[in-house]
């Protein structure tokens, strides 16, 4: 790839848009544009943003339908922007001005976004060398291995990649090993109730309770030989701490552990970071930049981001509108007590204390806020009703999708819903010495939705080739407890009770 | 300029292409209406190939939209995206992946899986003729292809642009970089000529069923031989006690009633072999399909002779395919398999059904005729 420096109009529009974008208050890292024919796009794109990546077949699956995409004029890639310090991004050499000055207004919405949305506070912002480093690493164990065993290898290993701990970098899930050890020394003697009169204790503590007891502390030993002690989420940590890995194998699997954990973040903000980086190009845009004739076809490409389509929901247009939203609340108050206490429509309606506080809301949002939060404490009845939200589902009857309702509480939640976790079931480790035959035991955290059965089988299959010995997972279809197990030659599934 | 993608590319193109070769039969018995088809290219949905992953059924998902509608109202099908909201752009799902591919790659995936050797050409020394074609502009070449037109304006355009120009004496002077040239390209003509005769038996007996099986099994026919031939011809005949020469179209669409005389057929082959394509210059591939149930002993005979005697000397190979009737399967290929099936530029072949297709293409190209 050869990226050609920018031209001196190119970068003329670059320091325009970043003097607005500082104007307004954004604080980015430094942004360097990069343009590319449409098929480097199309590979930097397959490579998910970066120039290098370990050499995989999907990439080229992702590059063929990229291309295909794009030829048959079904699709273009617009902004391409990597977390990372300085910050990369890409333009389309053939774009036309217009369209170059909205994707570097978007961009550095993003840039803004990434330097300090709290979700991005622990990723590696060194990633683009990290990633090439990543690929050299996988191409050597290639030399060494050979190409068919790694790909496989590799194969196996990504379908694992989304089992994960996603909230790992912000919180210590594991207690401080000191104190647990305190607690079970306590533990250690049975004793029974307090009694004050040595001649009371055979009836303060009857000789049954008293055995009921030291069973109790028995289990409860047993249960801290039991590893991991208590449920964990990371899989793939638990696997390369104690999966009995080759050197090879367990390099590359900390490495795809490792981009795993720096795309998270994006998943989990993909909302509000576009609807940031939306809220910022229309701003700069419709505000600074834009010279008159313009004006089409920067609307005509706003509005194409921004559509949408009924079965989808278009994190653009959710993320710019509910920013919108957050910034005409503040700036009018409509928010605390006395807002919420008010049920008189037309108060409610004509309600503007003139606070004006909205932009630094919305600056405030955009850094202690993820998905997840932002959707739970913004989304307001008023919003869901003005932007037509919907709750649709599957009708076994029609055999057709369709509107299944309005309500402001229900399309919340299925929205929370589908993001929690990312939008991935939440399956953990349970037991590491399962039966006490080194078995794996996971489970799955019902949430009301079931596995996709097909998939989890072949997933756990590649499970087993890592773990080497018989692997089990309990979920629930169709409300049943079901064990999934597969030894490495079978699958076999059996009822459990839960 | 080569991207490093172009590794992962045809990495994932290679599995592309195992992935059509283990589903080969499923597609042969589809045919040529396994896909769409332009012009080389075909493209085939090919099972997407995906990552597992522990995740959640999308039906039992289902999710939250915007826009207009009552409830209980259907969304437009194809408008819900599999994993919508989340990951844009991330093509999940359970829809196939269509994946073009050349009809000569798809030759070469036939021919790797049913074994089929390369044709062996009939040998006879063909000239390979070389022809120039000027195909563009270039700034080299040799004195005698120089564009007298385009070096001119390209001075013209200079001088012009540097002020040397002055209309009153208009003197143009090339120099060495304003020189076009004429460029050229050499184009081999075809090497050797082939041309397959299919012939089918359109009688009463011959439901829609036989004649699709036909048109698979020629839809493979055509591009193996294609594949083994640059420029091949296709001549269809079509007959039930007579015969007659028709396009492509009518020869699959055709439903005539009435008797078999399949030496109708065959004295329509003899001629058009005799009148177009001298055996000296000529491969030449008749297949001929049909129920077998032929009209008399006597026709039987007399196809047998022609043969014999007229068309297997002229040609490669010879080939019958019997399709099963809903009436049962005839005697003709008993009767050419005791007279002429010894030979070794015959192949016959009997099939049952669409499964049978596969083996019958190895049948018919197995032997590198």
């Amino acid at each position: 790839m050869s990226p050609k420096s920018l031209t001196p109009r190119l970068q003329d529009l670059k320091t325009e848009i970043e003097g607005h974008a500082k104007d307004f208050g954004l604080d980015c890292f430094e942004t360097v544009f990069e343009v590319l024919s449409y098929d480097e796009l199309n590979m930097v794109a397959a490579y998910g943003g970066f120039p290098n990546r370990y050499p995989h077949w999907r990439w080229g699956m992702e590059y063929e339908q990229l291309s295909k995409g794009y030829e048959y004029g079904l699709s273009k890639i617009y902004e391409l922007v990597i977390n990372n310090d300085p910050c990369y991004a890409y333009l389309l050499e053939s774009n036309a001005e217009v369209d170059q000055k909205l994707v570097m207004a978007h961009v550095f919405g993003h840039c803004d976004f990434f330097k300090n949305n709290f979700s991005f506070a622990h990723t590696n912002r060194r990633m683009i060398d990290e990633m090439a480093n990543h690929a050299t690493r996988v191409r050597r164990w290639v030399d060494k291995i050979g190409v068919d065993k790694v790909e496989d290898f590799i194969d196996r290993a990504l379908s694992l990649e989304n089992l994960i701990d996603y909230h790992s970098p912000y919180i210590r899930r594991n207690p401080d090993p000191k104190r647990a050890e305190e607690e079970s020394k306590s533990n250690e003697r049975v004793e029974g109730f307090k009694v004050n009169r040595e001649y009371m204790r055979g009836f303060v503590n009857p000789r049954e309770f008293m055995e009921e007891q030291r069973k109790k502390v028995e289990e409860q030993k047993l249960k801290a030989k039991k590893f991991p002690e208590r449920p964990q989420r990371d899989v793939l940590l638990f696997l390369l701490e104690h999966a009995p890995l080759e050197a090879w194998e367990f390099d590359i699997l900390a490495i795809l552990r490792e981009e795993a954990y720096y795309f998270a973040p994006q998943g989990q903000t993909k909302i509000m970071n576009e609807g940031w980086a939306s809220y910022w190009h229309s701003s700069i845009m419709t505000q600074r930049a834009l010279k008159d004739h313009e004006i089409l076809d920067y609307a005509d490409h706003h509005s194409g981001t921004m559509g949408t389509r009924p079965g989808a929901l278009n994190p653009y247009k959710i993320g710019i509108e509910l920013f919108r939203d957050i910034e005409d609340r503040w700036n009018k108050g409509r928010f605390g007590k006395e807002w919420d206490e008010c049920d008189d429509l037309r108060a409610r309606r004509a309600w503007d204390r003139k606070l004006g506080q909205g932009r630094e809301k919305i600056f405030e949002v955009r850094k202690h806020y993820n998905d997840v939060t932002f959707i739970d404490t913004f989304l307001t009845p008023e919003f869901a009703i003005e932007q037509k939200l919907f709750v649709y589902g599957f009708n076994e009857k029609r055999n057709a999708w369709e509107i299944m309702d309005r309500e402001f509480r229900k399309v919340k939640n299925k929205l929370l819903l589908q993001l929690t976790n990312f939008g991935q079931p939440i399956i953990e480790v349970v037991d590491g010495n399962h039966d006490n035959r080194s078995e794996l035991l996971l489970a799955h955290k019902h949430d009301g939705q079931d596995l996709k059965a097909d998939y989890a089988r072949e997933t756990l299959k590649n499970l087993q080739s890592l773990w080497r010995r018989p692997v089990n997972v309990i979920t629930r279809f169709d409300g049943k407890g079901v064990m999934l197990r597969h030894d490495g030659q079978n699958q076999s599934e059996k009822k459990v009770e839960l | 300029m080569s991207l490093k993608i172009h590794q992962d590319h045809s990495r994932f193109k290679e599995i592309v292409r195992g992935k059509i070769k283990a589903n080969l039969k499923k597609y042969v018995q589809k045919g040529e209406m396994l896909g769409k088809r332009g012009k080389d290219l075909i493209s085939i949905p090919v099972p997407f190939i995906d990552v597992p992953h522990f995740k959640y059924g999308h039906k039992e998902q289902g999710g939250v939209g915007q826009g207009e509608g009552e409830i209980g109202q259907q969304l437009a099908p194809g408008s819900v995206q599999p994993g919508a909201g989340h990951q844009a752009g991330q093509g999940e799902g359970e829809h196939a992946l269509e994946v073009d591919v050349s009809l000569d790659e798809l030759a070469q995936i036939l021919g790797e899986e049913l074994q089929l050797p390369n044709i062996e050409r009939r040998g006879r020394e063909r000239i390979i003729t070389q022809k120039i074609k000027y195909t563009g502009i270039n700034t080299t070449g040799p004195e005698s292809l120089r564009h007298f037109k385009r070096t001119y304006k390209r001075a013209l355009q200079r001088q012009i642009a540097m002020g040397a120009y002055d209309p009153s004496v208009p003197v143009v002077i090339p120099t060495r970089e304003d020189r076009r040239y004429r460029s050229y390209k050499l184009q081999t003509l075809p090497e050797t000529n082939a041309v397959i005769l299919y012939m089918m038996d359109v009688s009463g007996s011959m439901g829609d069923e036989q004649k699709e099986i036909v048109r698979i099994e020629s839809f493979w026919l055509d591009t193996w031989l294609r594949h083994q031939y640059k420029g091949i011809e296709c001549r269809y005949i079509i007959h039930d006690a007579v015969a007659r020469e028709v396009d492509r179209d009518t020869f699959f669409h055709t439903r005539e009633s009435g008797g078999t005389m399949i030496s109708s057929a065959y004295k329509l082959c003899k001629e058009i072999i005799k009148a177009d394509y001298p055996a000296g210059s000529w491969n030449i591939y008749p297949f001929h399909f049909s129920d077998g149930d032929n009209w008399s002993a006597d026709d039987t005979r007399n196809c047998v002779e022609m043969l014999r005697n007229d068309i297997l000397p002229a040609v490669n190979q010879f080939a019958y395919g019997q399709v099963e009737s809903p009436y049962g399967s005839g005697q003709f290929i008993k009767d050419l398999r005791e007279s002429v099936g010894e030979l070794d530029n015959v192949a016959l072949s009997e099939i049952a059904d669409k499964d049978a297709i596969y083996q019958s293409i190895k049948d018919f190209l197995g032997r590198g005729k």
